[in-house]
């Protein structure tokens, strides 16, 4: 399998351009981020941060000052209310699990959107075992949550709510504070959880503003490095740790504290929040140029989410009709142009993207999507490249679709 | 709902880049399908078969993903100018797979799906002709039987999601 692969990466030799537009699924991690990351490997804080030594005492100092860093990046009261964890997975597992089931006592139904993340919508699969309900409110067509039914679903057996700040495929930005106060006034006792992942970085995210118990973001979807992540869980909420081992600076996740992602995923965080305003801009204008450029060149093309402010600066999603999703990932990876798909291709169960069937989208729309997302590392000439090669190749693909599936 | 690593073999992107029999046929006298928009999944096939059972033309389109692509056009190259019976007893999924250098095993079904569609071909051919042949097996291929259930499979999604619209 692995001598396919390299015939596949010959098929890209001699690429005149590479725009690397798939940051919903992995990031470049800039030069500046792995420089401060390395020298946490082998010159300095290399110890374990619990143990009495130097190497120990280098590593404790940097991750309370990382989690000090953080915490007021997300708005939080204290740095001991930031959990850093192995990515925003485990955070995301970490905030259901560990919130219902330390909150067991006081009700068994969770309440999520329809388009939450896989690794929220799975986790609430999982919980079904240890007999937690999960109550899911509909979305309308731009992806934004219905209120009403969000009010109607929370009842005094919820034990906790989680709804994502950002869609992470169509990047609708939910009314996080409203949705607290709905759930809130209906029953105090019942727990926030939001998935800030595609929010941080790209919107203001100040926890305490939004008044959630917890909150999940993470390392790579801001180009910090892969693997690090982390939960923001409110001081007084009771949350029990979900994997058993040596526990140490971190009180909810066990194991030796990997330092350098932590230093990593900090530096990518200040270079993200130093130019904030700026960073903001930049990705939202490649994004529109993008956009427009897609729109405005392609037939049959829909545009997927919210439009203007409601939705975060980075995330372009288009359906394009006519196009089989997974065949127009690779032709554009044959031109350079890297993009992921929320095609059913790649999966026996035949499912397309649940966010965009929630928001209403047909099957065949959804299969012929893509999904893209631009950084603040972008630049006119990679946009104006991606607009150059994108007509052909989905003028090939529709070539070979012809009149087939067309409905 | 989960994804897996794709590494396509050489020839499979061989096909892809350069399908081969692409494109509707004027001519054809049978035309079939099968898969379902809604699974990501379909194919045409357009056959020119003439009097001596002999298939003289043939040509695809697919909205599907590169290993339907590529399976799909392997096809039409194993059954151009073969005898239907010879067609129909030559070309198994397991040989198509075997032709593109293996292919990953969630795209098997693609395979599948192709040779479900050949077959599909045939039996209309002789319909239309108003003359079965001893040879063709009255009980569906195992090819057969796939494609069918994935298109009950996509039009049980498909009612599923007009239920939960109409919710």
């Amino acid at each position: 399998m692995v001598e396919n692969v390299k015939a596949l990466l010959k098929a890209h030799e001699n690429l005149p351009r590479e725009v690397y537009l798939d940051n919903e699924n992995s990031t470049v991690v800039p030069k500046e981020v792995t420089d401060a990351m390395l020298p946490y490997y082998s010159k300095k804080a290399y110890g374990n941060p619990t143990l009495t030594h130097k190497p120990g005492w280098e590593a404790f100092e940097v991750i309370m000052e990382s989690a000090q860093k953080i915490s007021k990046f997300m708005g939080a009261k204290i740095l001991e209310e930031i959990t850093f964890t192995p990515g925003a997975t485990e955070a995301n597992n970490l905030a259901l699990m560990g919130a219902a089931f330390a909150n067991k006592h006081k009700g068994t139904k969770i309440v999520i959107s329809e388009i939450e993340p896989i690794n929220v919508l799975h986790v609430t699969d999982l919980l079904k075992k240890f007999g937690f309900t999960t109550t899911k409110v509909p979305v309308d067509t731009e992806g934004f949550l219905d209120l009403e039914k969000l009010k109607e679903a929370v009842d005094e057996e919820t034990v906790l709510a989680s709804v994502s700040m950002a869609n992470n495929e169509i990047g609708t930005i939910q009314p996080i504070k409203e949705a607290v106060d709905i759930v809130k006034d209906k029953n105090p006792e019942i727990l926030f959880h939001t998935d800030a992942s595609d929010a941080y970085g790209r919107i203001p995210v100040n926890v305490q503003d939004l008044k959630v118990d917890l909150a999940t973001v993470s390392s790579y979807k801001i180009l910090g490095p892969r693997g690090m992540g982390a939960l923001y869980v409110k001081e007084g909420v009771n949350v029990d740790k979900i994997l058993e081992g040596q526990v140490g600076t971190q009180k909810l996740w066990p194991g030796v504290e990997n330092t350098p992602l932590i230093v990593g995923f900090t530096k990518a965080s200040e270079l993200v929040f130093q130019d904030f305003e700026a960073n903001v801009a930049h990705m939202r204008k490649m994004r529109d140029k993008l956009v427009d450029g897609i729109l405005g060149e392609l037939s049959d093309v829909k545009f997927n989410g919210a439009k203007g402010d409601k939705r975060v600066p980075d995330n372009a999603n288009i359906s394009i009709m006519r196009c089989e999703g997974e065949a127009l990932t690779i032709e554009l990876s044959l031109k350079g142009v890297y993009v992921s798909s929320g095609s059913a291709c790649s999966r026996r169960l035949l499912q397309p993207s649940h966010v965009l069937v929630a928001i209403g989208r047909r099957f065949s729309e959804a299969h012929g999507s893509i999904l893209m997302k631009t950084t603040r590392y972008h630049t006119e000439e990679d946009i104006t490249y991606v607009l150059e090669v994108l007509p052909s190749a989905v003028n090939r693909i529709r070539g070979i679709v012809g009149s087939t599936g067309v409905d | 709902m989960s994804r897996v690593p794709l590494p396509y073999t050489q020839k499979v992107l061989d096909l892809f880049r350069n399908p081969k029999n692409l494109g509707k046929l004027d001519d054809a006298n049978v035309i079939s399908v099968a898969g379902n928009p809604a699974c990501g999944d379909m194919i045409t096939f357009y056959m020119k078969i003439n009097e001596q059972d002999v298939i003289e033309k043939i040509s695809f389109e697919s909205y599907g993903c590169a290993a339907n692509i590529a399976t799909a056009s392997i096809v039409t190259e194993l059954i151009k100018g073969l005898h239907v019976e010879n067609a129909w007893k030559d070309v198994t999924w397991k040989k198509v797979t075997e032709e593109v250098g293996g292919l990953p095993s969630v795209k098997f079904h693609c395979g599948i799906l192709a040779v479900g569609a050949v077959k599909r071909a045939i039996r209309k051919y002789y319909e239309q002709k108003g003359a079965v042949p001893d040879w063709l097996p009255k009980d569906f291929t195992f090819e057969e039987k796939q494609a069918l259930e994935e298109e009950e499979l996509a039009q049980k999604l498909s009612k599923r999601l007009k239920a939960a619209e109409e919710k």
